[in-house]
């Protein structure tokens, strides 16, 4: 909300400067969004008498003036249909920067015609909508009197930022009081001096509300007033208004948005000779439309307050008036409305129809009852001041609610809260500030009875935040957390630790962690076996479903760091993915991707494309640091679809996939229009069995030997497709108790191997725990070793 | 006799002498000494002499021997030294090659400043929970102190579950104030860091970010000790003397008091220095757990009580490490990860310092 501070020292009588006014604001909770100085981008432009007129040579529209300035005479050329001989206006000097445009102002020819400096429209200065002509000051200002002075601006302009709970600071009178309470002046009341009434209004209110809705409306004033005239309003009010935001309307409309800000009381006004018959206030039917005010159609829900005459819906209550009794400069009969209405009905109505209103605002936050009565003489003395005519008697169908409420409260609550401490008299004297009925009842217990103005307050912890903030929360002593052990134990959880270990795990592995979003674009998911959770209001086509796999999303980071001319990519991220709407079907998972070359190219190796094994090594580094017992998983040669079926593998324990990895399917190629092939892995932290509690950590004995081991190596052909982790595991098993190490060091196809066939060579290390090894040991191991590479379809090459 | 070995003596020396390398010095040593060397010959052929000359000429064969190994031996030493020599000035490696590459990935700044925040809270015994992404509207507002339909609600730009109307994005980790304190007896002291989403994406805002909720129930936590307790974060987190807190009163539906927090801080054109300045800037939403929210998990309020507070990580992150765009944190750019990333043996902790 925006306001001047000679707007805020008409309902506050203080000396203190924009400064301190905005500090105790701060203090008390009303946050200050800014001062702006109004009017300070107007350094520079000047009144300027237009002392010559004459036709433009090549443009019937333009008019080539003379400016008569401070600064000296000026030609200017000038399209605007009000410039005449003898006026004053706002004239902007060359190199000025244009408010509206934020253009700096240059000398330039025009139609052939030198045109230097320029006379300015209210909306080019910012200062008000109309574009029609040139300001027009009328004689009477001094040439050379600043822009800001001779338009009447008012600054500085406080914006402040007002939290949901407190609608009584909704209106310039509400933060007045609270600056009031907390000692920075005295509070000026509004006028509600009586206005007589002239006539007797026979405008009758009724309400249809069916039982069960409650109270959708429960007091409804009018006021009628004739012999208006519905003109602009005065200089003062629409410069209060424009620096508040709004557009000055006409009086009429003007003196509600008044009363809004000033007030925080919304008003509406109704062309008395548009309506037909009594008003009535009913709840809505789906479909019913409703004709704006802002000109739009409405097409209404089932249950929202609406106002009718005998023609139909006339005003959609505490949001917006119709279109069809509206005020203009014709109106001279009119109806005021005053009214409260059910906040909550008048929220969802808002929401629904999606209208923001500074109606809406406040209604729905509640507003004070017992200022309903006051304001129909508030708003009367005001509209009879602008537009003349009489006033009729005031109407009030319903009745005033109430909405005091009583809170006892002891005084040691507020110590108990906020540690502070305080004396009977500062809780008295400062609720009392606030605007509460305070009683003592001894022994630091009072009986407080809340505002009218105040909707927020209903037990004693409110109450405590109302004194706290008045002694300003600087106050509140500082108190150390102190454990209470003396030294913390483990604070994280099996999941969250491997996250932290995972994480840097991998990047030790050179891949970098990523941080993309949860949502994913619908085609992306399919691609990854599609989402089983959808969002029902996404922001963008491209972020509506829940991830299925953390891939999607890094996939698709390969494709746009390779349009930034990146080649070599390894990208990961430990975090969850959605399986389902349950808690449990979040999955906390690592994945991640390569793409480019295995390192960089250097001198001191052979390049070499990412392939499905990076991905393994991979894989295999998140489970082991995530606490998976590497040699209790059985590996199988098939993944998911969207993993290459000839290049992929997965990680079983038991039934349960752990890990899967592999090249990237290249159908996905095109979808995310990688450059190249694309890896991939995703290990499934949460699947990982929780390690089992031990007493103790102390390790298993160390054994080794005493006596020297014997390194045999073997070359097997062996037929293309047997897997070569069969053949080691066959090697490593042949001779259990002497194997101690089983390494495959060579791998060949070509010349040499015969058609259909693999080298494969591995190096065996052989030792017992109690002997030296003989000879006679040594040819039996070998033979057995052969055997069992025999038995899966390797023969030894001779 | 004595004729003959002073000139095999001479022509020994002289041969020592001119060997060029160790192989022709190992040659002249064995024509000298081997089985059927010049020396060995000499010292079988005093067995010949008649007694009286055998002990002159056996004193004497010794004397060249002698001679002749020590030359040999002088000789062996210098011409090893020499040729180390020429192996150095033959062996080089050009040291300004660059080294084999040890691939090192880089780790995200949230994760980095999550696990900076759990090491400073662990160390005041907080413990680390969590809660789902996806909840309901019970745990997300109801249970909260929302209202229903209350305009606090809008304030949170909600993404709604497909199918399933009372579940959506969590809106803030204060989901898990409630989950903790349905599961869990008082006392608590827990945080919760994860993800939040609102729908709202412009230059400051993502519909994804990070927050960390921090909860105490007690029977005697008060304002002062949240007071305390985010002004020793503060120090830890921005590794400051000093790092001056302002606490302003604010509204949350789920504390009562409530209060935004702000840092001190000097914007100058290039950098923000936190804890020091005449600038303010905002860091996180606190309170004292509100009545309501503790009826609701079933607590009495006049007997429990304790404070929350709810603080961006991402923002935290941008404050203390000068990042400058939110919405560059989850753009996967190889560039920025580089430049903003942590190397993955920087692990957080109290004792070490967080940061380097």
């Amino acid at each position: 909300m925006k306001f001047t501070l000679p707007w805020l020292k008409a309902h506050l009588l203080t000396d203190a400067d924009a400064a301190t006014i905005a500090e105790r604001l701060t203090a008390l909770g009303i946050e200050v969004e800014g001062i702006e100085p109004r009017g300070s981008d107007l350094d520079g432009f000047a009144v300027g008498h237009v002392t010559g007129v004459r036709q433009h040579p090549n443009a019937d529209r333009l008019r080539l003036c003379t400016v008569e300035t401070k600064a000296g005479t000026f030609e200017v050329v000038c399209g605007a249909p009000n410039v005449r001989l003898g006026m004053k206006g706002i004239f902007a000097p060359e190199g000025s920067v244009i408010p509206a445009s934020g253009q700096v102002l240059k000398r330039s020819k025009i139609r052939g015609v030198e045109s230097s400096g320029m006379l300015c429209s209210a909306r080019e200065l910012n200062i008000g909508d109309d574009h029609d002509g040139i300001i027009d000051l009328g004689d009477e200002p001094v040439v050379g009197t600043p822009a800001a002075v001779a338009l009447g601006l008012e600054g500085p302009v406080f914006d402040i930022s007002i939290t949901p709970n407190r609608s009584d600071c909704f209106a310039v009178h509400g933060v007045a009081r609270e600056l009031a309470a907390a000692g920075l002046g005295r509070l000026v009341q509004p006028n509600t001096n009586e206005v007589p009434a002239r006539f007797a209004s026979r405008l009758r209110v009724h309400f249809d509300f069916p039982e069960e809705a409650g109270t959708p409306c429960p007091v409804f004033v009018t006021r009628e007033f004739r012999g208006l005239t519905n003109g602009a309003s005065p200089a003062w009010l629409q410069e209060r208004l424009a620096a508040s935001g709004l557009r000055p309307i006409s009086a009429l409309v003007d003196v509600t948005n008044w009363s809004t800000l000033d007030m925080g009381r919304p008003l509406h006004v109704f062309d008395a000779d548009k309506l037909v018959g009594d008003l009535r206030l009913r709840l809505s039917k789906a479909g019913e439309e409703f004709l704006g005010l802002d000109g739009k159609t409405y097409t209404l829900d089932d249950g929202m307050i609406v106002i009718c005459d005998d023609t139909g819906i006339v005003s959609l209550a505490g949001i917006m008036g119709g279109e069809s009794t509206g005020c203009d400069e014709t109106t001279t009969n009119v109806v005021l409305e005053i009214a409260m209405f059910d906040p909550i009905r008048t929220a969802v109505t808002g929401r629904k129809l999606g209208i923001e209103s500074d109606a809406r605002t406040r209604f729905e936050r509640g507003l004070d009852p017992a200022f309903v009565l006051p304001s129909a003489d508030y708003a009367a003395a005001m509209i009879l001041e602008l537009c003349g005519g009489e006033a009729s008697d005031v109407v009030v169908a319903g009745q005033v609610p109430d909405p005091r409420v009583s809170i006892p409260f002891a005084k040691r609550e507020l110590t108990r809260l906020t540690g502070l401490e305080v004396t009977d008299a500062e809780v008295m004297d400062g609720l009392a500030a606030l605007g509460f009925a305070v009683a003592s009842e001894g022994e630091g217990r009072f009986e407080v009875t809340t505002p009218s103005w105040r909707h927020d307050l209903s037990q004693p912890a409110d109450l405590v935040e109302e004194l706290a903030r008045l002694r300003g929360f600087d106050a509140i002593p500082s108190v150390s957390v102190r454990r209470d052990e003396a030294v913390s134990g483990r604070v994280l959880t099996t999941s969250q630790l491997r996250r932290s270990r995972v994480r840097r795990a991998l990047a030790a592995r050179g891949l970098d962690e990523a941080c993309t979003f949860s949502f994913v674009a619908d085609d992306q998911a399919e691609a990854f076996g599609g989402a089983a959770v959808r969002l029902a209001n996404p922001i963008s086509a491209d972020l509506v479903a829940m991830r299925p796999s953390l891939l999607p999303a890094l996939a698709a980071a390969v494709a746009k760091n390779q349009a930034r001319a990146q080649s070599d990519l390894a990208f990961f991220e430990v975090g969850a993915v959605y399986t389902g709407t349950k808690p449990g079907d979040q999955e906390l998972t690592a994945g991640g991707v390569r793409a480019g070359l295995a390192g960089e190219r250097h001198w001191s190796a052979k390049e070499r494309a990412v392939d499905a094994l990076d991905a393994k090594a991979d894989a295999l580094a998140a489970l082991e640091a995530a606490g998976a017992r590497i040699d209790s998983l059985k590996l199988e040669c098939a993944a998911p679809g969207h993993y290459h079926p000839g290049r992929s593998g997965v990680f079983k324990l038991g039934r349960t996939v752990l890990a899967q990895f592999g090249e990237l399917h290249p159908k996905l190629q095109k979808l995310f229009d990688w450059k190249d092939r694309v890896v991939g892995f995703e290990v499934f932290l949460d699947r990982i069995p929780e390690p089992r509690a031990a007493k103790t950590r102390a390790r298993p004995k160390l054994v080794t030997s005493a006596f020297q081991p014997v390194d045999r190596d073997f070359a097997f052909f062996v037929d293309k497709g047997v897997a070569a982790g069969d053949l080691v595991a066959a090697v490593r098993g042949a001779v259990p108790d002497l194997v101690q190490n089983v390494a495959l060091f060579d791998v060949y196809a070509g010349k040499g191997v015969p058609e259909g066939k693999v080298s494969m060579a591995v190096a065996v290390r052989l030792q017992a725990l109690d002997r030296t090894l003989t000879e006679a040991d040594i040819e039996e191991a070998s033979g057995r070793i052969v055997a069992a590479a025999q038995a899966c379809g390797a023969t030894l090459r001779q | 006799m004595a004729d003959r070995l002073d000139s095999l003596s001479g022509e020994l020396l002289a041969a020592v002498d001119a060997a060029a390398d160790l192989k022709a010095l190992d040659d002249v040593r064995v024509a000298a000494l081997g089985k059927k060397g010049s020396l060995t010959d000499a010292a079988k052929s005093l067995g010949q002499l008649p007694p009286e000359e055998r002990r002159e000429a056996g004193r004497r064969v010794n004397e060249v021997k002698d001679a002749f190994t020590a030359a040999l031996n002088a000789k062996k030493a210098d011409l090893e030294a020499s040729a180390l020599d020429a192996r150095l000035m033959a062996e080089t490696v050009d040291v300004t090659l660059p080294v084999r590459p040890q691939p090192m990935g880089r780790l995200h700044p949230v994760g980095q400043v999550m696990e900076e925040i759990t090491a400073i809270f662990a160390d005041m015994g907080f413990a680390v929970a969590e809660g789902p992404d996806i909840d309901d509207d019970f745990h997300n507002f109801t249970a909260l102190n929302f209202p229903p339909e209350h305009p606090a609600r809008d304030m949170h730009d909600t993404f709604f579950i497909e199918g399933h109307k009372e579940l959506v994005l969590r809106t803030h980790t204060s989901t898990v104030q409630i989950r903790t304190m349905l599961a869990q007896k008082p006392p608590l002291r827990i945080i919760a860091p994860g993800r939040t989403f609102r729908c709202d994406s412009d230059a400051t805002h993502s519909p994804m970010f990070h927050q960390v909720e921090g909860l105490v129930i007690d029977r005697t936590t008060h304002m002062g000790h949240l007071k305390g307790c985010l002004e020793d974060f503060a120090r830890a987190f921005f590794e400051r003397d000093d790092a001056p807190l302002r606490l302003r009163p604010s509204f949350f539906p789920f504390t009562e008091p409530s209060a935004e927090v702000d840092v001190r801080c000097r914007r100058t054109k290039e950098e923000l220095i936190v804890g020091e300045g005449d600038d303010w800037l905002e860091i996180l939403g606190c309170g004292m757990v509100h009545p309501n929210v503790l009826r609701n998990v079933g607590l009495d309020p006049d007997e429990w009580q304790g404070f929350a507070f709810g603080m961006g990580i991402d923002r935290m992150a941008m404050l203390k490490y000068g990042i400058p765009d939110l919405r560059t944190f989850f753009e996967t750019d190889l560039r920025w990860l580089k430049h903003y990333g942590f190397v993955p043996l920087d692990t957080p902790t109290t004792f070490a310092g967080l940061a380097r």
